[in-house]
């Protein structure tokens, strides 16, 4: 009697898909919509799939206009803090974009690549950069730059259950409707991923986190991650969430764990 | 890439800018750019400044390589090349832009009749590539749809 | 910094030349997104191009060129250690200059 009553109850608990079950069907269902991509050409976003854009992107990609940002990274990178160390102190190899956003056990949270720059700004003495600032955005190109072609390593640690729920959360928010619009992201990237919304063909969320930070054309400037999240949600007509929020660094978690194994092509030309 | 290569280039820069402007005589007053063809206006009223008579050729010697559909109108990417002899210059225009007239390459005989460039354009219109030869003027245009996208346009 | 970078690439004889520029190439009609103020133009109106203190290319343009602005050449003949020169000056009187040694 009493067994029979706790395989009720365990019925009647919702069984979670495990991360790894949730990227194994997520890119089942991706390879059945897009049979002709393999997992490193997602890299491209939605050139991999729009052969008029990808044209128009190419041509800009042969002299791109992130180059002076990658050039001005570096000079920043090598500038020594006005205690005398260095930003390699902290990133002994700069090319380290594959291994965030990460989950930080001591801290109980996501970590992102500009948390980490600016952590490493306030253990040596310097105020934290905005998240906008160009400083903040041209050290992430060049770091993205010398991180070119490694592959997204995020994961999820089994031996911490905040993780897991860090990520689940992410998973959450990527899937619940929101805004006037009633769009979840998968409402376009997931169910409508390949179709067209006016002209414009809807990228698969599988290679969203790799091309960071990205001169958007349509900004006439390089920008983050977060601030294309806020953007997408305003256009859905839902609240934006600020840069690095807790909301939006879960969501990366989330959206990165997907796209595990994609090239990294940071910084990038997008529209 | 080659930064090591672009630091050198910055240090010799440095080094021969005094040598280099001197050498250029650089205008100070603007004689090559005239505000009246980039006056904003048609398409019509800039090709009648920029042609007497409007006399101009349309042909198929003229290679335009623009995408189709912009992906956004902010940067559109360009390519002219053409096969007619004696080039003196090549222009872009967009049909309805507020200044139709983008850019003109004024090229000497030691360069080849092939320019590329990123223009603006407002709207879906015409582009027009507009070579002026020794022999008189000619075109080619192509169209380009530029539209707000459903989201991230 | 620098507002003009320079690539080039010896093929066939000839000479390729690719230019990148930062410059805001503003076209008057945007407006300051705290103020609401038109954000004056503010574009390059000459750009020249020697080699070998030899002018080659004269470019008259407005602000119908994108912002950062490129632009690709192929010049005739070339060689190795070839001294290209890119000016440029604005509206607002503003001038870059740039060398570069073809390699």
């Amino acid at each position: 009697m009493l067994a029979l009553a706790l395989l009720l109850l365990m019925m009647a608990l919702p069984v979670q898909a495990s991360p790894v079950q949730d990227q194994s069907s997520l890119r089942d269902y991706y390879r059945q919509h897009f049979p002709q991509l393999s997992l490193a050409d997602y890299r491209q976003g939605v050139y991999a799939i729009d052969a008029i854009a990808r044209s128009s992107w190419t041509a800009i990609e042969e002299f791109p206009p992130y180059e002076p940002a990658i050039e001005q990274g570096e000079a920043l990178f090598t500038t020594a803090f006005n205690n005398g160390s260095h930003y390699a102190y902290c990133f002994p190899d700069p090319g380290i974009a594959d291994q965030y956003p990460k989950w930080d056990k001591s801290q109980g949270e996501v970590i992102s690549l500009p948390m980490a720059i600016n952590a490493c700004r306030v253990a040596h003495q310097q105020p934290p950069l905005s998240y906008q600032h160009s400083d903040m955005l041209n050290l992430q190109a060049f770091m993205a730059y010398r991180s070119r072609d490694k592959t997204i390593a995020t994961d999820i640690p089994a031996d911490d259950p905040q993780a897991l729920a860090a990520y689940q959360q992410g998973k959450a928010f990527y899937y619940q409707r929101r805004g006037q619009l009633n769009f979840s992201c998968a409402t376009c990237h997931v169910q409508n991923a390949g179709k067209r919304i006016r002209t414009e063909t809807l990228s698969p969320m599988l290679g969203h986190t790799n091309n960071w930070p990205t001169y958007r054309l349509k900004w006439g400037e390089l920008g983050s991650l977060h601030r294309r999240f806020a953007e997408c949600l305003e256009q859905i007509r839902a609240n934006p969430l600020p840069e690095q929020s807790v909301e939006l660094r879960n969501l990366e978690y989330f959206m990165s764990f997907m796209g595990q194994g994609i090239p990294l092509t940071g910084p990038s030309v997008r529209k | 890439m080659p930064l090591t290569r672009r630091h050198f280039i910055r240090k010799l820069a440095v080094a021969t800018m005094a040598l280099v402007a001197s050498a250029l005589r650089m205008p100070t007053a603007l004689a090559f750019w005239k505000a009246e063809e980039f006056a904003p206006g048609t398409l019509d009223a800039t090709l009648a400044k920029l042609v007497p008579q409007q006399a101009i050729t349309d042909s198929d010697k003229i290679t335009l390589t623009i995408p189709q559909i912009a992906e956004n109108g902010a940067v559109v990417p360009v390519s002219v090349s053409t096969t007619l002899a004696e080039v003196k210059s090549i222009s872009l225009l967009v049909e309805k832009n507020p200044v139709p007239l983008a850019i003109r390459f004024e090229l000497s005989p030691d360069v080849e009749a092939t320019v590329s460039a990123r223009i603006k354009m407002a709207e879906t219109a015409n582009v027009i590539a507009l070579v002026e030869t020794a022999n008189g003027y000619f075109r080619t245009k192509a169209q380009v749809k530029v539209t707000i996208g459903g989201c991230g346009g | 910094m620098t507002s003009i970078r320079i690539r080039s690439k010896l093929i066939d004889g000839k000479t390729q030349l690719r230019i990148l520029i930062t410059h805001p190439m503003e076209h008057g009609r945007n407006r300051d997104k705290l103020t609401n103020e038109l954000i004056p133009t503010h574009f390059i109106q000459e750009l020249t191009i020697s080699r070998n203190q030899k002018p080659l290319i004269n470019c008259v343009m407005a602000a119908g060129i994108s912002k950062d602005p490129y632009f690709s050449f192929m010049l005739k003949g070339g060689a190795v250690g070839d001294s290209i020169t890119i000016a440029w000056l604005d509206n607002f009187g503003n001038r870059d200059i740039a060398e570069h040694t073809v390699s």
